[in-house]
């Protein structure tokens, strides 16, 4: 008896470097910003004070906030989808016995390792219009140059653009893992049988690959309302808040317009979205391992 | 499944020629789709390249003979502290991997090793930072910062990430499948916990602390937000805060010169990636398979 409270104390002791940073700024941090999510922001000479929900209904009769919100929900729609689609081919071509493969394996991963605010320079030089490249190309092949980032129509297709290429290398990464860990037989059967590549992805490859697509996607949606670095260096969120996210419109209320009321508020919308992805990953990993 | 296998092989011989000639046709184009996107995946780095080694007229058009220089990498450096930004973004990126190697190893040890009470709570709570990140909590933890009076400081920027959840699961993960006779057998000599951990369970888990460290540098190395609001003095900017500062302020626009700087900022990163291409790759695998 004794030396089982022995190793609980061992346990703890060994704990407790970790836990007092982790406590320090995730926990405590969530749960004081909830807090101050009810409190009106402390001005020169005024302490902050219970406002009740005022500061969560001045969000709600925010207009900036909803554009922040509907762009973000636009970003996760298409970034999601499409760098999952691409990641999964970029995956499959590299596995395979293709020319050039460990080129291509370079090209797809390289903008997962160069830092996103020096890629978001280059990118900005791509869309200058005029004689940025993209420009460039298409007034070569007859079209009118646009203003990619300038233009409240085009600029959140340009930074999801962004987006995407900056993580599909990622996400390949682990669709590579799981396709060389899968069973080279069912390749060797597929190719005695004589089924086409494509059939053989989706009745075969696809449902096995089904868990790192669940681990992808979760990664994901955590980067559609992380990923702000390239809107602070391309657009500052806008023209007229076109391209405005909700970590990127928190920024500027939080450290432009110190409003640290509002900035809680924004917060805790992103910790709820958080957390619904969290659940959401909770109970599809849970339903998975039912049919396993 | 295989029932349906079979059934495409039930055609003849005239259809599986043409079968053939379209299977290649397919190949042929899955091909060139394949190095299409390589080839526009890498564009970006292949236009800083250009840029950057050029005079800048021609920065916007591509002329093949244009003479190459290296003024611009020389303006660049000379235009803004970028030593200093090297050496803050190198100090902090080793601060930050020490400290998590320390505390991740004793806490994925705790959790690998001992039973105690509330430990799936604890982990629980460990698991949450992995959803988390300190840096969607920018707001308070800038307040915490400055009641400790370390804004502006290096040790500031580094201090949230000490303790990272993806460390503690990877390592656990990796402890708990260390054989139990091993560390029975140590028991068996009289080592103590300590001496266990350093001399079973550490060198037993090396390619996954590698693999830990290759993913905690590149996040650090290239790591934004957080490092943009805590740091506003050249003494505690990393470099992809200075490289920001760089070009928003007026540099006329140069491409060359900003093109420059940004390949200065992401060269050793790159050039560590090119050389170790391999390891950077599983390392990434390694860290995703759980």
């Amino acid at each position: 008896m004794r030396y089982h409270v022995v190793r609980n104390v061992y346990a703890y002791l060994l704990l407790l470097p970790a836990f007092v940073f982790l406590v320090g700024f995730t926990h405590y941090p969530a749960m004081a910003t909830l807090l101050d999510s009810f409190m009106s922001t402390p001005r020169a000479g005024r302490a902050a004070s219970f406002v009740g929900m005022q500061n969560y209904q001045d969000m709600l009769a925010d207009p900036i906030f909803w554009k922040s919100a509907i762009n973000n929900l636009w970003f996760a729609l298409a970034t999601i989808p499409v760098s999952i689609a691409l990641s999964i081919g970029m995956a499959l071509w590299v596995n395979d016995k293709i020319a050039g493969r460990s080129f291509l394996r370079m090209a797809y991963f390289l903008p997962t390792v160069l830092p996103m605010i020096a890629v978001a320079n280059i990118w900005i030089f791509f869309y200058t219009p005029g004689y940025g490249l993209i420009n460039q190309v298409l007034q070569a092949l007859g079209f009118s140059s646009q203003n990619w980032l300038g233009d409240p129509g085009l600029v959140l297709g340009s930074v999801i653009v962004v987006a995407i290429w900056k993580e599909a290398g990622f996400f390949m990464i682990f669709y590579l893992a799981a396709l060389q860990a899968l069973s080279p037989s069912y390749k060797e059967a597929a190719q005695i049988e004589g089924a086409s590549a494509w059939y053989f992805f989706r009745r075969i490859q696809w449902p096995l690959l089904m868990p790192t697509t669940v681990f992808v996607l979760v990664n994901a949606l955590i980067n559609a309302f992380r990923m702000v670095d390239h809107i602070i260096v391309m657009t500052k969120g806008g023209p007229d808040n076109a391209s405005s996210l909700i970590l990127f419109y928190l920024y500027e209320i939080g450290f432009k317009f110190w409003d640290q009321g509002y900035a809680s508020v924004l917060t805790v919308v992103l910790l709820l979205i958080l957390a619904v992805v969290g659940l959401l990953q909770f109970f599809i990993l849970d339903r998975r391992t039912h049919y396993q | 499944m295989s029932s349906a296998l079979t059934s495409m092989n039930s055609a003849n011989p005239v259809t599986s020629a043409s079968h053939m000639s379209h299977t290649r046709l397919a190949r042929g184009i899955s091909v060139l789709g394949a190095w299409l996107l390589a080839l526009m995946w890498i564009t970006p780095l292949l236009y800083a390249i250009w840029a950057a080694f050029h005079p800048s007229e021609f920065a916007t058009k591509l002329v093949l003979n244009a003479p190459v220089t290296f003024a611009n990498f020389v303006s660049a450096w000379e235009a803004a502290p970028f030593a200093s930004y090297f050496l803050n973004t190198t100090i902090l990126v080793t601060g930050i991997l020490c400290m998590q190697l320390v505390l991740c190893t004793l806490a994925a040890y705790a959790f690998a090793r001992y039973e105690f009470l509330g430990k799936n709570i604890l982990f629980s709570l460990v698991l949450i930072q992995l959803m988390v990140m300190p840096e969607i909590l920018i707001v308070r933890n800038y307040q915490t910062l400055t009641q400790l009076g370390l804004v502006d400081t290096l040790f500031g920027i580094g201090l949230p990430y000490f303790a990272s959840a993806f460390a503690i699961f990877l390592l656990r993960q990796t402890f708990k499948t260390i054989p139990a006779e091993l560390v029975e057998a140590a028991v068996m000599e009289g080592a103590s916990q300590m001496q266990i951990l350093r001399h079973v369970y550490i060198p037993l888990a090396k390619p996954v602390y590698l693999a830990f460290a290759l993913v905690s540098v590149s996040y650090h190395w290239n790591n934004f937000l957080w490092p943009l609001v805590v740091s506003n003095s050249v003494g505690s900017r990393p470099l992809t805060v200075g490289l920001q500062v760089f070009s928003s302020t007026d540099q006329g626009i140069d491409w060359s010169i900003i093109t420059a700087a940004t390949l200065l900022t992401s060269a050793p990163l790159l050039i560590g990636f090119l050389i170790f291409q391999k390891q950077f790759v599983q390392s990434f695998m390694r860290a995703g398979i759980k």
